[in-house]
């Protein structure tokens, strides 16, 4: 920690480097936050304290699609209105929530917890596979939705899963990929381009 | 020499890592300014203009602005997306295998044209039907000689006698070759059989082109294989990550239980 922190008292100084280990939190932000709760009302501060507390203490993972939950299964995985035939593979929590606020899939998802970066040593045994081939061999899956990233990393563990599940008999599918809304042709890259005139689709009358 | 304030160069992207909210640090091989780091604003999010053309191992012109801590790019545009590489993922793995060594044998901000132009031949030589395993083996012995890590192949490292035609050892601690009766029980040395050696000579001597017609049975290559990353892992003081799920995906291919 720097000078000004260090003449700080005791506690302000943990809290400060408590934030400034957040993702994202640099050091003037960590103190900045510090010194506003300071000024925040005993019962706010409480608040907070106990919403990070229960986030720890309360939520767990989901057995079937591993993702975050403080029920089990979770509130999708037990839902009466969900397609059970559809299975759809992201790589974080927070894709699932990107794929329910479009409101376009009413199926199941499964979170892997991360891609196959070869190059930072992420294998798959670090990815909740396992859980995703046991989950197939049983059930009453008929599709796979493939929704990792369209990035390296993620194109890496499509194409891996592709390799695994071809043989299990399991429809799979992968996200279109091509060119965003609010994009601009003329900026798009070969490979985007490439994707998109393969995707084309006929236009509906 | 530094670079202007604001200068344009090709680039293959090595790696990426994510930073803050929606940017990328990306680590670049340039031909005159060597390996750098920049920072790419805004690249995680679906509408912007430069992440399609900033995925590792592609080849693209950057516009690279000089920052505080790091340059940033201003701009960027793609020459060569190798997307052999990126729908094939044995040949994928290879690349991202080639382009860690890259970044694991390079300094920072050395010029280095010649470690660019392998880079570029082994990525399009992946692309290419060529024996993917052989273009590994010929990049490896060539960025070692490049970074000057050159293993010492002609003579033994005890007595400096040249090496018979015979079975001698490999240490990669000790920076080659042992002959016969010095490698013998000494600590870190492997046998290193004949045509190991003559492969490894070859690697070293010789163009690609000749090492191309080069066609060894899986036992000799693997002997060969594991020599050369002894070797690189001896060196670089650490695992190659990217290795590991090379040879993981071999495993897999193998036909498993029916």
């Amino acid at each position: 920690m720097n000078e000004q922190t260090t003449a700080a008292p005791g506690p302000v100084v943990r809290l400060i480097e408590e934030f400034h280990k957040l993702p994202g939190v640099g050091p003037k932000s960590a103190q900045r936050l510090t010194y506003y709760l300071l000024r925040m009302p005993v019962a706010e501060a409480r608040a907070l304290a106990e919403a990070i507390l229960e986030v720890k203490e309360r939520i767990i993972f989901c057995a079937t699609c591993q993702n975050v939950t403080d029920t089990n299964p979770c509130r999708i995985c037990d839902g009466d209105r969900r397609d059970r035939s559809m299975v759809c593979v992201v790589e974080e929590p927070m894709d699932t929530l990107a794929v329910e606020r479009s409101g376009s899939y009413q199926g199941l998802y499964h979170v892997l917890h991360g891609a196959i970066s070869p190059m930072d040593g992420i294998g798959p045994e670090e990815l909740k596979i396992e859980e995703l081939l046991a989950r197939l061999r049983g059930d009453e899956v008929s599709e796979v939705i493939l929704a990792t990233n369209p990035n390296l990393e993620g194109e890496a563990t499509a194409m891996y899963l592709t390799r695994l599940l071809r043989p299990l008999g399991v429809k799979v599918t992968r996200l279109a990929r091509g060119l965003p809304m609010g994009g601009d042709l003329e900026y798009a890259d070969d490979v985007t381009l490439t994707r998109a005139m393969e995707g084309r689709q006929e236009v509906e009358q | 020499m530094a670079p202007p304030r604001l200068y344009k160069t090709e680039a293959i992207v090595l790696r990426q890592r994510k930073l803050g909210e929606a940017d990328r640090i990306l680590t670049l091989h340039t031909p005159a300014y060597g390996k750098l780091d920049a920072k790419a604003k805004g690249v995680r999010k679906t509408t912007s203009r430069m992440s399609g053309h900033l995925q590792p191992l592609n080849r693209c012109m950057v516009q690279l602005a000089r920052g505080r801590t790091m340059e940033v790019i201003a701009g960027c545009e793609t020459l060569e997306s190798f997307q052999r590489l990126r729908d094939d993922l044995d040949r994928l793995s290879r690349a991202l295998y080639v382009a860690e060594l890259a970044d694991r044998f390079l300094p920072e901000r050395m010029e280095s044209v010649a470690t660019y132009r392998l880079l570029l031949e082994t990525l399009r030589r992946l692309q290419s039907d060529a024996d993917q395993d052989i273009v590994l083996r010929y990049y490896e012995m060539r960025l070692l000689d490049l970074s000057g890590f050159r293993p010492e192949l002609a003579r033994c490292l005890g007595c400096n006698q040249p090496l018979q035609p015979q079975q001698n050892f490999f240490a990669p601690a000790g920076g080659g070759t042992y002959c016969s009766s010095c490698g013998a029980g000494a600590a870190g040395t492997r046998t290193l059989s004949l045509n190991g050696l003559k492969v490894l000579r070859l690697l070293q001597r010789a163009s690609y082109k000749e090492t191309e017609r080069l066609s060894m049975p899986p036992a000799l290559a693997q002997e060969v294989e594991r020599h050369l990353r002894s070797y690189i892992v001896y060196m670089l003081e650490r695992d190659v990550n990217a290795a590991a799920f090379v040879e993981r995906l071999r495993r897999e291919q193998q036909p498993l239980e029916v």
